[in-house]
């Protein structure tokens, strides 16, 4: 026993040692979890599986796209909805398949990421295993059922900045506000741009096209610098100033 | 009470120890080594923290096959699961469990009796390993030989010192002379009974024929089903004998601290469920020994210490 590698120190204390070790290990509780029996105690943004809210969803594919497994595979087709009082019908789309591959699927999260209408979530549902691969495609209809096990979002940090849409609703509210108290300031630039422009071209020229002011003011120098910030809006404009 | 009543109630009790005492140490061995290495150990069996998971392999190893190998050679193959278990079952007909007789059978050569007969244990290990006609069996055979032919001497060394310090063979008689001071007069004696009889058991850390990591399972790889079984409830059954005998030889059997007359069994119960504990605790503490490391221990620590301790005993007994 008090052999070679025993270390400095009375002999026999490793012995005690490893005798306190176990006792020590047999007082404490044990950190098994007991699955089956007992659900587990996810952790909040649990990643289980992914739920698609099928009618958020307008078939842009970024989804598909973004995903590094390419495990997302979406068809559609297009309708023409006839609007009673519009010009022309319009034109929708609507979509016939939508599907994940959960054998390729990585769980990264890039398509609920880059969902631009919040189409799909992250549920925390994990026992989906089946007893062929080919059952891990979950389809549509599949991927609906898993929303009911979609939790609400988790409630904002406290000491986090405030959320996108309470500063915007605060700006939106404090801009009547400064409209009344100062009313030929232009307070939003894509609001006041038709009407500005033509009035007071140098008084208030906008920061980001101080530079380009030294130009003939009616040729579209600015057009493209303003039209930047919302596409959408700028084509509109110009559509109807033509 | 006619004599054939109070031999029924006698042997029926022993029997009754001899089933149920394995079984508890068995279950507390799952139960606190899970918990030792962290773990939550049988949980489903019986519904309550698996307390039937022994009885449930009990009933697994009754369905399965009985397999003697073609090679083997049959009625020893056969017969060693019964040599294994039958001297556990002597031996308990003797320990005393309290005051009044309250034993199997009382004997005045008790501790002779005991010795000899957990001794017939080698020959189960040298049966089944040589029976087994397997090459794993036949090196845990030899080991175990080694192994328990070495230990059978401190053991009866160390038994011998507290019969001389008691001055009677009787089981009985050993524990009425027992004195508190003499757990420290006695303490080499009862440390090198103690490992000396985990190394007859063949409990870990002496567990070198076992070796389930190098020899399969050594003695016991070509064993299957019930034969299986018997020699497993030997183990356990062993791990009481020795706990009894450690209790009764050096820990007072039923002296406790009061009311010795009617609560003797319930000290000697609770003294044997500590040392169990205590072989349990030390299996999931300590590595196997080596070989030559178990031989070492043996010769070099524990013989001399029993001869210092007959000694000591002898020296204390002419002095007083």
């Amino acid at each position: 026993m008090s052999e070679r590698s025993e270390p400095a120190g009375v002999p026999g204390s490793g012995l005690v040692k490893g005798l306190a070790v176990t006792l020590k290990t047999m007082t404490k509780r044990s950190t098994t979890q007991q699955y089956p029996d007992v659900a587990p105690d996810l952790p909040p943004r649990s990643r289980g599986v992914i739920a698609l809210l099928a009618e958020n969803c307008t078939v842009c594919m970024l989804c598909s796209r973004e995903c590094p497994d390419w495990c997302i595979y979406i068809d559609s087709h297009k309708e023409e909805v006839a609007v009673p009082g519009a010009a022309r019908p319009r034109q929708r789309n609507v979509l016939d398949r939508f599907d994940i591959d959960f054998s390729l699927c990585m769980y990264c999260g890039i398509c609920i990421e880059v969902c631009p209408f919040d189409a799909l979530y992250w549920s925390p549902e994990f026992e989906y295993a089946e007893y062929d691969i080919k059952d891990l495609l979950h389809d549509k209809d599949h991927l609906g059922e898993w929303m009911a096990t979609v939790p609400p979002p988790p409630a904002h940090d406290p000491n986090g900045e405030p959320a996108k849409e309470e500063t915007a609703a605060a700006r939106k509210a404090a801009v009547p506000a400064a409209a009344a108290a100062r009313p030929t300031t232009p307070a939003v630039r894509p609001d006041s741009r038709p009407a500005a422009r033509p009035a007071t071209p140098a008084a208030v020229p906008p920061p980001a096209d101080a530079e380009q002011s030294t130009r003939p003011e009616p040729a579209g120098g600015s057009e493209p610098a303003t039209g930047a910030d919302g596409t959408g809006d700028g084509a509109a404009g110009e559509g109807t100033t033509r | 009470m006619p004599l054939w009543l109070e031999l029924v109630i006698r042997i029926g009790g022993v029997l009754a120890a001899f089933l149920i005492l394995p079984l508890l140490v068995g279950q507390a061995e799952h139960k606190v080594m899970a918990h030792m290495q962290g773990r939550l150990g049988p949980m489903y069996a019986g519904g309550f923290h698996g307390w039937a998971q022994l009885v449930a392999d009990g009933v697994k190893f009754v369905q399965k096959e009985d397999i003697t190998p073609r090679a083997a050679d049959r009625p020893v193959f056969r017969l060693a699961p019964a040599v294994a278990l039958v001297p556990y079952l002597l031996a308990l007909l003797v320990i005393p469990l309290g005051p009044n007789d309250l034993v199997g059978q009382p004997l005045d050569v008790g501790l002779f009796f005991v010795l000899a007969v957990v001794g017939v244990g080698v020959l189960a290990v040298l049966m089944s390993a040589w029976a087994s006609a397997n090459k794993y069996s036949l090196l845990g055979g030899l080991r175990g030989a080694a192994q328990l032919l070495a230990y059978e001497l401190p053991l009866v060394l160390a038994a011998a010192s507290v019969a001389m310090a008691a001055g009677t063979l009787s089981l009985s008689g050993i524990v009425e002379a027992w004195q508190p001071w003499w757990l420290l007069w006695q303490a080499p004696a009862m440390a090198v009974f103690f490992l000396a009889g985990l190394a007859e058991i063949r409990r870990p850390p002496f567990d070198m024929p076992v070796a389930d990591s190098e020899l399969v399972f050594g003695y016991l790889t070509e064993y299957s089903g019930l034969r299986f079984a018997f020699l497993l409830l030997a183990e356990y059954v062993g791990i009481v004998v020795i706990a009894a005998l450690t209790t009764v030889l050096f820990l007072g059997g039923w002296q406790g601290p009061f009311a010795d007359e009617q609560l003797g069994w319930l000290w000697t119960l609770l003294k044997v469920a500590a040392v169990s504990f205590v072989i349990i605790w030390l299996r999931v503490s300590y590595p196997r020994l080596r070989e030559d490391q178990l031989q070492r221990l043996c010769w070099l620590v524990l013989v001399p210490t029993a001869l210092a301790q007959l000694i000591l005993t002898a020296t204390i007994r002419l002095a007083l």
